[in-house]
């Protein structure tokens, strides 16, 4: 982490810009403005770097060699394991399981923890916020087991949680509470802390997808006191194909295996088989070498940085866009909380009358990249009553002139559109 | 014209705005609810048929201004027209958003349609473009089996 003191300073985005190739291309003649990180971030050069080192000078298997080769692709990724162990306060690198992604991070613990300990009756509780990939794998597991799904439900467009109904909804039937930390569609930021305290005083445990949070907040899981942590690389300058599924050594150790084949077992026989140690026991088959060790490449660049530097950046820009929006547009609907203290980088909207996929296509044109549509969060669009919104999301290398170039095309929108106040958000 | 101008001309904002043939026909022949799942577009389409003619034919619906323009425009070139002219109808217009034929190849009955021929250049958004006449064509093809009154989904893949 830097020094004290250091931290005060704002971000150089202009020499962070350089490390981003990306950034100087064009989209249809306009330069790219790059405004949807909570999607997938860009990558900076280092990594591209370690990614074609790793190709040119280091490839081989892991686990598996005594030669050479084998043996430094084995400390490499194993040392990348221990920068994300050491980035989310992690004190054993043995916690920290690579998978492809939350998704799979998320499976991995419906699968392998949920099927073995939960029973009929038993509940989830979830939000109204969930992502898809935070949602379906408990509805499977839920299935599988007879269990119920209960959901904190979110206000309205402020998007918050609704905190009064948690103690109606933790009740001793509660094994586990599964919420995401940032909401990736309305950019809320939950608090999780207290909802784990609560969790625990009512016997279950906590799952924390932290798709959103790890690669913007600072997220240290002896802070938050969860039990179970996921997220994905490629959302945090890492490459796509690597995530994480953090959780409590005993915890992990009490779980049966998610996939079975090589480098997960200790002793095979023609009928069974025994498990090998933490992690690989929950990494079955090649790994994605590269990706990992290209991942701690990313995380230290995130370090260099600093979280805290990250989340107060961010927070600026937040502020910046929605004060620009709303001088802007006075009709345009907001989602999500006014105060930016409660919000990461996420700026989700809708112009009434104009569906969210005319606002993605015009925007385009200009070379302004957001997204548009129900952001794999039909539960809340649902509860909205809405097909979906725009978002722009921001990262380390973003400046208020790419809000302004938002501006400036959704201004287009409009002209194009002239839609009467009377039009009701699509 | 820009590019976006070309795909925003005005009879596409118009319908979009002012859809024709807005809402359901009593008791229809022909019901058919259309979804493209990717963009949350959806429409309720429903027709009363006599004697090989839609007699009437309506959509309501929400979603982006190219499914809804395209819908309102649908409805009024195939109002009046019988099953077997209708379906050939929407063959032309998905050659010209599919294939190689242009808008200057419509027939008379599709003239205004030639305006969604610039969604061709957003291969995303030309399911948006199709989804009604999809759902048409199902309903027709699914009431020509059954002689009766159907009611079906459509899904846009
Ligand atoms: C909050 C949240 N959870 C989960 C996911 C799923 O991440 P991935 O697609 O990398 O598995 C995302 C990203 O789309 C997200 O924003």
């Amino acid at each position: 982490m830097p020094q004290n003191g250091l931290k005060k300073e704002p971000l150089d985005v202009q020499k962070i810009r350089k490390d981003f190739p990306i950034l100087s291309r064009k989209v249809h003649g306009q330069p790219l403005v790059y405004l949807d990180n909570a999607a997938t971030t860009q990558k900076p050069l280092p990594l591209i770097c370690a990614l074609t080192t790793y190709y040119q000078l280091n490839n081989a298997n892991v686990h598996r060699g005594v030669h050479t080769l084998s043996e430094e692709a084995t400390a490499q990724m194993e040392e990348a394991r221990g920068k994300v162990a050491k980035f989310i306060g992690a004190e054993d690198p043995a916690t920290v399981i690579f998978t492809r992604n939350t998704t799979e991070s998320i499976n991995l613990v419906a699968f392998s923890w949920a099927r073995k300990n939960l029973k009929e009756g038993d509940e989830i509780l979830l939000t109204e916020m969930e992502h898809h990939s935070n949602l379906v794998p408990w509805q499977l597991a839920a299935k599988a087991v007879g269990a119920k799904l209960r959901f904190i439900p979110v206000t309205g467009h402020e998007g918050l949680l609704d905190l009064s109904q948690v103690s109606k909804l933790l009740t001793d039937k509660t094994k586990l509470v599964a919420i995401t930390h940032m909401s990736n569609a309305l950019g809320t930021i939950n608090p999780v802390k207290e909802l784990a305290k609560a969790a625990h005083a009512a016997g279950a445990l906590i799952l924390v997808d932290g798709a959103q949070s790890v690669p913007h907040l600072p997220v240290r899981v002896k802070d938050l006191d969860c039990d179970f942590l996921a997220f994905s690389a490629h959302k945090m300058l890492g490459p796509t194909g690597v995530g994480v599924l953090w959780a409590r050594r005993e915890i992990l150790e009490a779980m049966d295996p998610f996939l079975g084949g090589g480098d997960m077992i200790s002793q095979v026989w023609k009928d069974h088989a025994t498990w090998n140690e933490l992690p690989y026991k929950f990494e079955a088959g090649t790994p994605n070498i590269t990706g990992a060790i290209a991942f701690g490449v990313a995380i230290d660049y995130l370090e260099e940085i600093g979280m805290e530097k990250i989340r107060a950046h961010e927070m600026e820009l937040a502020g910046y866009a929605l004060t620009a929006l709303k001088d802007n547009f006075p009709r345009m609907v907001l989602y999500g909380p006014a105060d930016v203290a409660l919000r990461g980088g996420v700026v989700s909207f809708n112009l009434p009358g104009v569906h969210p996929h005319d606002v993605g296509t015009i925007v385009d044109q200009d070379g302004v990249a957001i997204r548009v549509g129900h952001h794999c969060c039909q539960v809340l669009m649902k509860k909205f009553d809405i097909a979906g919104t725009a978002r722009a999301s921001f990262y380390i290398y973003n400046e208020p002139r790419e809000v302004d170039a938002l501006i400036r095309s959704l201004q287009k929108v409009e002209r194009l559109f002239k839609a009467p106040a009377s039009l009701p958000v699509p | 014209m820009t590019d976006i101008d070309d795909l925003y001309r005005d009879v596409i904002l118009d319908h979009f705005r002012n859809p024709r043939n807005h809402g359901r026909v009593t008791d229809p022949q022909i019901s058919v609810e259309g979804v493209n799942p990717f963009c949350g577009d959806q429409i309720q389409l429903t027709a009363k048929v006599q004697e090989g003619r839609i007699l009437d034919i309506c959509v309501e619906g929400k979603g982006c201004s190219i499914s809804q323009s395209s819908a309102s425009m649908m409805t009024e070139a195939l109002k009046g027209r019988t099953l077997a002219r209708s379906q050939e109808l929407v063959g032309q217009f998905k050659r010209m958003m599919l294939g190689n034929a242009s808008g200057e190849d419509l027939p008379e009955e599709l003239e205004d349609l030639a305006a969604l021929e610039g969604v061709k250049k957003y291969p995303v958004r030309v399911k948006c473009a199709l989804l009604a006449w999809n759902t048409v064509l199902e309903g027709i093809s699914e009431f020509e089996k059954n002689g009766t009154s159907v009611v079906k989904q459509h899904t846009e893949e």
